[in-house]
């Protein structure tokens, strides 16, 4: 990733190594496979139920879409403490722009209204995120303080602006975003298992070729094909497991019914992929593509790394904070629209806390606070974690302080596990 | 495929009629941090077990998005019915639409939800109005009356003044009554209505008769104002807060309008259970056609509350809500059960 890769071991080489796979990712996966199990026993066998696990990863979306930004944040040794503020002020801008500004001029329904709304939202993210970008990288304002300050601002600006009122309904073209409306079906879920499948594999060799030219040592040909083996059934389970969600007899009649027609006898059909995880899905591809292939990204670990020589190796360090910021803007703007969608309704409490997710799933993922440190998948990772455990213990009946509790000591734990593991290894920290 | 299905079907409805032994309820809480809940959660709790159904429950902690969150979990548990109090009456709306989905009834618990499939189960507001009204005009049946009235934000507050208002007209018609000020209180903060009262009582002069408040918070805040002035006169209140009753034991306040949390959580788990039983919604006991003010019409049932005056202070004491001592503090030769 962002360390270079060290040289081959001489002699004989474990498997793990052989395979070169991030143990600490593995460590990771574990954690979540054991936390899916205990849950999945206590609730007799209901935790991992294909509509359990559909749930699960529609309430994940929201923190881990901003979850992918804040790793960018603090691995340049900032912080973002407003992601909810700022999410809760895009998402009163989109409800007033698609309740009560756009029918005005259009009309109810039609069919520009989702994209106006979309590009309010992103624009005001953006717009944000810079201000907070210049005050860090131009005018050298902690970052906490600018995002406490926004964590104060942001929220209020929304509360304003909607007069603290409940937004809704919705633009119907706009709630597809958000989960259990807007699903690709069977057979488009699919579909994308495959591509996606495919480029995994695609992605895989491509590396494995680029080492070759560039002749570097390179993984046995069965361990490839062992990565890749892994790769496309996890996503194809994933799918699978989606797929075999089937939509209640009661939403099916509806559906007919707003069509005028009766329900056929022995129908029956199945989620599949919702449209806002195949949002995140997206999300964290380009997001790991910009941390690792662009110059962009190369800049962000360098600077987090050692900020004094990157400024003196000529990298304007400013204007990446102004970047890295309006980067995090966007995407509490993308987590608004699913988190608004999800809920169909703009709320004046929507993202409440979130900010502390977001920077707890980041940390859950590996990301140092000391910076230089982070990956985007890792940070995906926790939120998934987080929300588990949430979901997990709400399902068991777990009191609620008891719930609260028990998420901050495993935030704890997770980091000092993290900084055990890379005494050990011999990793900075 | 098909008879499978069939199969299944016919072995769910064979259980169903098992009577409830093997139903599950799910309370959705929106913040379990606010003490009174615990008490309908003990009712609900009680009269679901004493029926041989199961009770699970989530806090949504403030949170209309894990109120959402909250509820997938309790129907992924296989709840046959769910009772929610609801943090937003709006954004609970793709929780309702998911239960409906799935055919799961759902009860609005106190708090309105804006959807026709909601059973909308809670205290008939109006009637309290009613109640306060009556009281106090009992005590004082001619002269100038205060309105001291709820939250301007609260359509509670509204629903309180017409009921008030549909007593005291007939009075204000004959001549008998005179209402010489009326103020909302500011999130029903005696502090508020202490200051709203304090000016009322001085651009009377000191000629007010009755006060009409539309709870106790607001009551208390009018007798403090009151006391003040050195004066005593029939006060109206709701909710039967343990300051207001020791204030009805020492004759200060006339009537407080007492809405039994139990009987609202004992209600709603029986209807729980008859709406999962498969009982229509409307043929449930007491249920009546209600329209909202939003324009939703809804099927609801509206609990006949207990107006708590000197006598029958007994009551409150026998069910538990209060002590004796807490009750009679600082009581000297009081109405029963102080004296």
């Amino acid at each position: 990733m962002n360390t270079p890769a060290p040289p081959p071991a001489p002699g004989k080489r474990s498997l793990l190594k052989t395979l070169e796979i991030d143990t600490r990712l593995l460590g990771m996966i574990g954690a979540f496979v054991a936390i899916c199990l205990v849950f999945d026993l206590i609730t007799d066998g209901r935790f991992l139920t294909p509509r359990n696990i559909f749930n699960l990863s529609i309430q994940t979306v929201s923190v881990a879409i901003m979850a992918t930004g804040m790793v960018f944040v603090i691995v340049t040794r900032h912080i973002d403490l407003s992601v909810g503020a700022v999410l809760a002020l895009c998402s009163s801008v989109m409800g007033v722009m698609q309740v009560q500004l756009l029918p005005q001029l259009f009309g109810l329904g039609h069919p520009l209204i989702m994209p106006l709304t979309i590009v309010a939202g992103l624009l005001t993210g953006a717009a944000i995120g810079a201000l907070n970008g210049f005050l860090v990288g131009y005018q050298r304002i902690p970052a906490f303080i600018v995002t406490l300050g926004g964590l104060l601002i942001w929220r209020n600006v929304g509360w304003y602006l909607t007069d603290g009122q409940t937004l809704g309904p919705l633009d119907r073209n706009f709630m597809l975003l958000g989960g259990v409306e807007g699903t690709l079906g069977d057979l488009l879920s699919w579909a994308i298992g495959v591509v996606l499948s495919g480029a995994a594999v695609l992605a895989i060799w491509r590396a494995r070729a680029a080492k070759i030219a560039h002749e570097f040592p390179v993984k046995p040909l069965w361990a490839e094909g062992a990565l890749m083996a892994t790769a496309v059934a996890a996503i194809l389970g994933f799918i699978a497991v989606l797929n075999s969600y089937e939509v209640p007899i009661g939403r099916v009649k509806r559906m007919f019914e707003a069509r005028g027609e009766a329900v056929p006898e022995g129908f029956v059909a199945y989620y599949g992929l919702p449209i806002s995880v195949l949002i995140l899905i997206a999300i964290a591809v380009v997001m790991t593509l910009v941390a690792r292939r662009t110059r962009f990204g190369r800049y962000i670990f360098a600077a987090g790394g050692n900020p004094d020589a990157a400024e003196l190796s000529g990298i304007n360090t400013r204007m990446l904070t102004v970047k890295i910021f309006t980067l995090m803007g966007v995407l509490c703007a993308l987590s608004a629209m699913v988190a608004q969608a999800r809920l169909a309704n703009h709320a004046n409490d929507i993202g409440t806390l979130d900010e502390l997710r977001v920077i707890a799933a980041a940390v859950i993922g590996g990301t140092a606070l000391a910076g230089g440190v982070g990956t985007i998948y890792g940070a995906v990772l926790g939120a998934i974690i987080m929300q588990s455990l949430q979901s997990g213990m709400a399902m068991v009946g777990v009191d609620a302080p008891f719930q609260n509790i028990i998420v901050g000591g495993v935030l704890v734990l997770a980091v000092w596990i993290d900084i055990q593991y890379r005494k050990r290894t011999g990793a900075k920290e | 495929m098909h008879k499978i299905l069939l199969a299944s079907v016919a072995l769910t409805a064979g259980l169903a009629t098992s009577a409830f032994a093997e139903m599950t309820v799910g309370v959705s809480w929106s913040n379990f941090q606010e003490e009174r809940w615990k008490t309908d959660e003990a009712a609900i709790k009680g009269a679901l077990e004493a029926a041989g159904a199961k009770y699970v429950s989530a806090d949504a902690q403030s949170s209309s998005a894990k109120q959402l969150s909250d509820i997938e979990s309790l129907m992924a548990q296989g709840v046959d019915a769910l009772i929610v109090l609801a943090q937003d009456t709006a954004a609970i709306g793709p929780a309702v639409q998911a239960a409906a989905d799935e055919g799961i009834p759902v009860i609005a618990y106190d708090r309105l939800i804006e959807d026709p499939r909601a059973f909308y189960l809670t205290f008939d507001n109006v009637e309290v109005g009613r109640m306060q009204a009556r009281a106090v005009l009992a005590a004082a049946p001619k002269g100038n009356y205060v309105m001291i009235k709820g939250s301007p934000t609260d359509p509670n507050a509204d629903f309180l003044r017409g009921g008030q208002q549909e007593v005291l007209q007939p009075a204000i018609d004959a001549g008998d009554i005179t209402i010489v000020g009326e103020a909302y209180t500011d999130s029903w903060l005696p502090a508020n209505a202490q200051r709203n009262m304090e000016q009322i009582l001085t651009a009377n002069d000191n000629k007010v008769d009755a006060v009409v408040a539309s709870n106790d918070g607001t009551a208390g805040g009018a007798v403090a104002a009151l006391a003040a002035q050195g004066m005593v006169v029939p006060v109206s209140g709701q909710d039967a807060d343990f300051a207001a009753l020791n204030r009805v034991a020492k004759g200060t306040q006339t009537v407080s309008v007492w809405k039994d949390s139990r009987d609202l959580g004992k209600n709603a788990a029986e209807i729980a259970l008859a709406l999962a039983g498969g009982t229509a919604m409307n043929a449930v006991e007491g249920a009546t056609e209600w329209t909202s003010p939003a324009g939703t019409k809804m099927t609801a049932k509206f609990l006949a509350p207990v107006p708590i005056t000197k006598d029958n202070l007994a009551v409150v004491v026998d069910a538990g809500w209060i002590s004796q001592a807490e009750l009679c503090q600082g009581v000297s030769g009081g109405p029963a059960p102080c004296n």
